[in-house]
């Protein structure tokens, strides 16, 4: 505190920046390495030096069968975790509807709800392959593995959605009940749209949640493989840049999924606090 | 009410019938009695949690009554939708619809009743033209400020046609300058519009600037419900004598009854007041509580020898405890006259003309006329005070 006087900073703040820096350095480090190496020559390999720099590694992910089927997969794992979105976004919007009610059983359902959040992945996928088996019904990426994957996704949704409730004003729907709205009209004209920008949130969770799933739906999938099993086995058998092409690629994507909803919400906020403050040409008019 | 406004008058008037709200095991209204003549400004006052904004809302139909009917015009309305009462309700925070433009906050009502987009707009235009906000219609809520919202939200709820406007604590939002002025205009577009408006307030003073009938509650109950002066100048109980202020209450045991005059102890001093002619005034008991009330502007303070002089008739004796100067008048404060604190409210030129000092001995008097008697505790209904009601009427 008494660097209030002298402007310095504390040592501290030296030593913890230095360990921001190494954790970014971490974090980021790698994985530049895997984003850089995509990009090898034709004649380059798996480690440092480049040897010359091209998209060739991309082309082969796309084309070559050598290195497994990556279109379907990337094509299964894009309609799942689009389903996976859906489904989470709906029952998460229900259920923080339904639980702002102190309905009989709500504090079971809830714990019962998050437990999935701490039972281990694989587990999970296990018991649902399993009774799969049991019930003779085969394993199916679009059926058992979607339903383990709302295991690991609900939870998620359903918190943030109590959280986006717990903040919601409900003088907006009795205001709009006052003005003559019917309940589907209240959801519909009121609640969703002022929501909104939380059930975005609710679908980002669901979509990257699914996107790069792997415990739960190693032993749900069935015979055709998701993206991230898809990598799993590239990474046993793949042996060329390929594997860091595929690599970058997927992380565009949730990237592009990121910033795809972060750019609405941002979108959102700013149409509704800073409206250009000169009049409506239509509003200057009329006077 | 002068002839003209009899039509109008009898549109919105509003009836509650032995309303009772429990929340659980807890009254938040007990068995309320009150008609509000149509047409008029009627302020529901009293501190938080009285029951104000229970009774506001049970009247808007957010809310039913557990027993108990609320007419509108005659008329039930009790499992009614707001719609279909005729009331319309502007909100504490004026709940304007964050992600509608103002033109779209207005025109919600008509596009609950399917009226095109056209149509509803420029009705709503039309309705923004009336409280002078017409120039901002395109905008956001966010970006109006507290006095535009409100005029918004009033825009709001006049497109419904209301019989009956709700407001709930209107002004409490807005800062002392918005408040002094959005308070004369909503009086204003009272008058236009011509319909009943209820309006909830804890603030006294702008319930009595405001109101043709003032509904005084405390605890769940009415203590009194009278024209603003009436509830001002002759507070029925010591409650609304305290809470709209202005007033001295004297209250003590009574100790003596001769032909005219009330002997009563009250603290450590006996008072003798003018007995009640009228026979409506509350009767003086031997041995029971009385009280009476006079306004601080109506106290005449003179030198005494000391602070225990005897006063006489319509007087009290005490000490010069604090002394606030007000500009036009002197707040003086006087220590040991009765168990309750006792103001007078003195004019600067008489104050100055022969100025007191705190601690001087003083003796307080009122003309008989100006003294007024209130409903003593004990001689109302015994008020649980706590939570199981008895139900005794309070009117």
């Amino acid at each position: 505190m008494q660097n209030l006087q002298t402007g310095k900073r504390p040592w501290s703040f030296y030593a913890l920046s230095a360990f921001f820096g190494l954790f970014v350095i971490f974090l980021y480090g790698p994985m530049s390495a895997i984003y850089i190496l995509s990009f090898q020559g034709p004649t380059g390999g798996l480690t440092f030096p480049m040897r010359g720099w091209s998209l060739h590694w991309f082309d082969a992910l796309f084309s070559q069968q050598r290195t497994g089927d990556f279109a379907g997969a990337f094509t299964r794992s894009m309609i799942l975790a689009g389903m996976v979105l859906l489904l989470t976004v709906a029952i998460s919007v229900i259920s923080g509807l339904a639980f702002r009610r102190r309905f009989h059983g709500a504090a079971f359902v809830f714990y019962l709800a998050v437990a999935s959040l701490i039972m281990p992945g694989l587990l999970v996928g296990l018991g649902v392959g399993l009774t799969f088996q049991t019930l003779g019904v085969q394993t199916k990426w679009f059926a058992s593995a979607l339903g383990a994957q709302l295991t690991w996704t609900l939870p998620f949704g359903m918190l943030i959605m109590f959280a986006v409730f717990s903040r919601f004003n409900r003088a907006y729907e009795e205001a709009a009940r006052d003005l003559g709205a019917s309940n589907w009209q209240i959801f519909l004209w009121v609640v969703l749209p002022i929501l909104f920008p939380g059930i975005i949130a609710v679908a980002l969770f669901g979509f990257t949640l699914s996107y790069d799933e792997f415990p739960r739906t190693l032993l749900t999938s069935g015979a055709a493989n998701t993206l991230p099993m898809e990598i799993w086995g590239m990474t046993t058998n793949v042996t060329s840049p390929a594997l860091y092409a595929l690599g970058t690629v997927t992380t565009l994507v949730s990237f592009i999924a990121i910033a795809l909803s972060l750019g609405s919400i941002a979108i959102i906020q700013w149409r509704r606090s800073r409206r250009p403050i000169e009049q409506h040409p239509s509003a200057k008019e009329q006077q | 009410m002068n002839p003209g406004d009899r039509r109008t008058a009898e549109r919105g008037s509003i009836e509650l019938a032995g309303v009772t709200k429990r929340f659980g095991d807890t009254a938040a209204v007990r068995n309320i009695n009150l008609k509000i003549p149509g047409g008029r400004y009627c302020c529901l006052l009293g501190p938080s949690g009285c029951g104000k904004t229970t009774i506001l809302r049970m009247i808007a139909g957010h809310e039913a009554p557990t027993e108990g009917a609320v007419l509108i015009d005659g008329e039930n309305v009790v499992g009614k939708l707001p719609v279909e009462r005729g009331t319309a309700m502007m909100f504490q925070s004026y709940a304007l619809f964050p992600h509608l433009s103002c033109v779209d906050n207005v025109a919600f009502n008509l596009k609950t009743r399917g009226v095109g987009a056209a149509e509803r707009r420029a009705r709503a235009r039309d309705m923004l033209d009336r409280v002078r906000m017409k120039s901002f219609a395109d905008r956001l809520p966010a970006q109006l400020s507290g006095g535009q919202q409100q005029r918004i939200a009033l825009a709001r709820s006049l497109i419904t046609n209301p019989r009956v406007l709700l407001l709930d604590e209107p002004l409490s939002a807005l800062d002392e300058f918005l408040r002094l002025q959005m308070r004369g205009e909503l009086r204003n577009i009272q008058a236009e519009f011509g319909i009943t408006f209820i309006h909830v307030t804890h603030t006294q003073m702008e319930a009595i600037a405001l109101a043709d009938m003032v509904v005084v509650m405390d605890q769940g109950q009415i203590e009194q419900a009278a024209s603003a002066r009436e509830v001002y100048d002759r507070p029925r109980t010591s409650y609304v004598a305290h809470f709209m202020g202005g007033q001295n209450v004297l209250a003590g045991t009574v100790i003596a009854r001769q032909p005219g005059i009330i002997t009563m102890t009250s603290g450590k001093k006996t008072i003798k007041v003018t007995a009640p002619t009228s026979g409506s005034a509350p009767a003086a008991v031997d041995g029971e509580q009385f009280e009476v009330a006079v306004r601080r502007d109506r106290v005449r303070l003179s030198r005494a020898q000391s602070e225990d002089a005897e006063a006489g008739l319509n007087a009290v004796s005490g000490r010069v405890s604090a002394i606030e100067y007000q500009g036009t008048w002197l707040k003086i404060s006087v220590d040991g006259a009765g168990s309750e604190g006792f103001v007078a409210n003195v004019p600067d030129d008489e104050f100055f003309a022969d100025p007191l000092a705190i601690g001087d001995p003083v003796i307080a008097r009122w003309d008989a006329e100006q003294l007024h008697y209130l409903v003593a505790r004990s001689a109302r209904a015994a008020r649980p005070e706590t939570g199981h009601s008895t139900l005794v009427p309070a009117g």
